[in-house]
């Protein structure tokens, strides 16, 4: 049987009459990665703060590393590493100042802590701007400087709570990078986000949490058929192109063709991506059906909620 | 996993923990020394003001005015200086860097701990850089250098001491602009309804009683004895906490500490939990 390394059991904090979380349950196992997939103010960045003793649940309890977060929370914090939402440097350090200071408040002494952030600088591709003070990164080299700082102590349990939020897309796929080696690495991870794109790409599990609980749990193709998976989006130019488009179109559905008639759209769910856009196109194309427009569409957010709690995730952020 | 060998001998980790972060605010104060300038160039102009402005107005019996001012700007400037603690401990929960620090196995005093005595540090500098100020507008000790040392001690343990009183009203507060605000409505009060640029003699009823008794009084009553800036010849004020300043400096930096050292630790806790 595996060891569990991060659990939670019917967690509840309030603050006021707001419930960030309402009797949150969570298990992960030693070495695999947990999606925490939800809209702003789900509860996400709460149970992180639980999870990593900067907060007191108001009631439940929560164990990581096999150690209660209230009562052993001294001991704990030796052996979990957390990046935040918001890049937690000091702006006027340098990136190896940075690293040097958590190293020594991790108790090294000062040559240990001195090689272990030059290395993680190396290894984060930081090597060049080491001795610049931050206030000079970029958000990008931000978050890596943020992630290796919570690597410093080669804590077996990391936290990573939004990691890639407010970055450009190239920026997220050179975290994406980093945090997938990570995991090959084999450390248990938490991770919180609001793409179902970068828990996919990420998790092993993904727990979607709404209103403070989680309201569904599994690996992000269960999710995905709850959701309904990829979809082939086109807009066709007349309204007699409707049904021949339905017609090519039938054999390639993966579930029901929706139909907006007023739109002339036509929705249909498909497994296999690229390909099967583009013999939707050949198809349509041997038809000579006039399509106007042509997408394809996977399951976002969005969607998941819709799903699973039939209202949309923007509702939730505040 | 760390080794052992990595790890240095615990015993003096909270010592450690708290120069670490002390040394963390002085290597800010290296990298952006705007604010050091800043906190050190308003005393400069208040030594300037008084001396050159207000000094030819007020008469002090038996001392020249200038060396009357300096140990109440003195006085006022350790005041102005510990308030950056509250400010520097308001911008570390803003930036989420507390967060950091509450996750990580330090010894719970280390911020507060740091940041204090990065904060004396920066005193003790502003309080050279006055000095100097102040013997070039004819400021003089006439002590011994023993008291002399004693009354720049005094002048920085009172410092210390508010910096703690700061540290709550910074740990209180959503952001370091209001600790800013907060402090100037405070401070202002305390440091004119005192001995600081003219006597208390003179002052109305309740204004004296508090000016009597006010800290800033205290100190810079002692201050002024321990530079031996008073004229012997001229009486001392009749009040008691001002016959006995030193002790009454000691008592309030004792009953100051006593107070906001576990209110700021307290105050910490919570902070970051918002």
């Amino acid at each position: 049987m595996m060891e569990i390394a991060i659990e939670a059991e019917g967690l509840v904090k309030k603050y006021g009459a707001v419930v960030a979380l309402d009797g949150f349950d969570l298990s992960v196992p030693q070495g695999t990665v947990m999606g925490l997939l939800g809209p702003n103010g789900a509860g996400k960045t709460t149970a992180v703060r639980v999870f990593t003793t900067l907060l007191k649940p108001d009631a439940g309890r929560a164990r990581v590393a096999g150690l209660d977060v209230v009562a052993d929370a001294r001991r704990l914090r030796g052996l979990i590493g957390l990046s935040g939402q918001y890049a937690a440097v000091d702006e006027h350090l340098t990136g190896f100042e940075n690293l040097d200071m958590v190293g020594r408040l991790y108790g090294f002494t000062a040559k240990a802590s001195r090689e272990r952030a030059r290395a993680l600088l190396a290894r984060f591709d930081l090597e060049d701007a080491a001795d610049r003070p931050v206030k000079g990164y970029s958000g990008g080299m931000r978050r890596r400087l943020d992630l290796a700082g919570a690597l410093v102590a080669q804590p077996p349990v990391l936290f990573l709570d939004e990691p890639t939020t407010g970055l450009d897309p190239r920026s997220r796929l050179g975290m994406w990078d980093v945090i997938s080696e990570l995991v090959a690495a084999g450390s248990t991870l938490l991770l919180t986000t609001q793409y179902l794109e970068e828990a996919d790409h990420l998790a092993s599990r993904i727990a979607v949490i709404d209103h403070g609980k989680v309201i569904a749990l599994g690996t992000s193709d269960d999710l995905k058929n709850q959701v309904g998976g990829e979809r082939l989006e086109l807009t066709v130019s007349t309204p007699a192109d409707i049904d021949s488009a339905r017609a090519v179109l039938a054999p390639l559905a993966s579930g029901e063709i929706t139909v907006d008639e007023p739109a002339r759209r036509v929705t249909v769910p498909v497994t296999g991506g690229a390909s099967a856009l583009m013999e939707s196109l050949r198809r349509l194309d041997a038809e000579a059906v006039k399509v106007l427009d042509v997408g394809l569409r996977r399951p976002s957010l969005d969607d998941v909620f819709l799903t699973l709690t039939g209202h949309a995730a923007e509702e939730e952020s505040s | 996993m760390t080794t052992e060998s990595m790890l240095a001998n615990p015993a003096f980790k909270p010592l450690r923990d708290g120069i670490t972060v002390a040394r963390r605010n002085l290597i800010k104060i290296k990298r952006v020394p705007d604010l050091l300038v800043f906190t050190t160039l308003s005393p400069i102009m208040f030594v300037l003001l008084f001396a050159y402005v207000f000094g030819s107005a007020i008469d002090v019996p038996g001392v020249s005015y200038r060396e009357y001012l300096m140990a109440g700007i003195f006085t006022q400037t350790m005041l102005f200086g510990s308030t950056l603690t509250g400010y520097g401990l308001a911008e570390d929960i803003q930036k989420g860097i507390v967060d950091r620090f509450r996750s990580l196995p330090m010894a719970r005093s280390a911020l507060l701990v740091g940041r204090t005595t990065s904060d004396l540090v920066n005193n003790v500098i502003v309080i050279i850089v006055m000095s100097v100020t102040g013997l070039i507008v004819g400021w003089r000790i006439h002590s011994s250098p023993l008291e002399a040392l004693g009354g720049f001690a005094l002048l920085l343990l009172f410092a210390y001491a508010f910096s703690w009183v700061f540290a709550v009203v910074g740990l209180s507060v959503r952001s370091p602009e209001v600790v800013n605000n907060a402090s100037f409505i405070f401070i202002f009060p305390l440091t004119f309804i005192a001995n600081t640029f003219v006597g208390v003699t003179d002052l109305p009823g309740p204004l004296k009683a508090f000016a009597e008794w006010n800290p800033v009084s205290a100190v810079t009553q002692a201050a002024r004895d321990l530079f031996g800036n008073t004229n012997p010849a001229v009486p001392q004020p009749d009040a008691w906490p001002l016959r006995h300043p030193v002790f009454t400096s000691l008592a309030w930096v004792v009953v100051l500490l006593i107070v906001s050292v576990p209110l700021a630790v307290n105050r910490y806790k919570k902070a970051a939990s918002r």
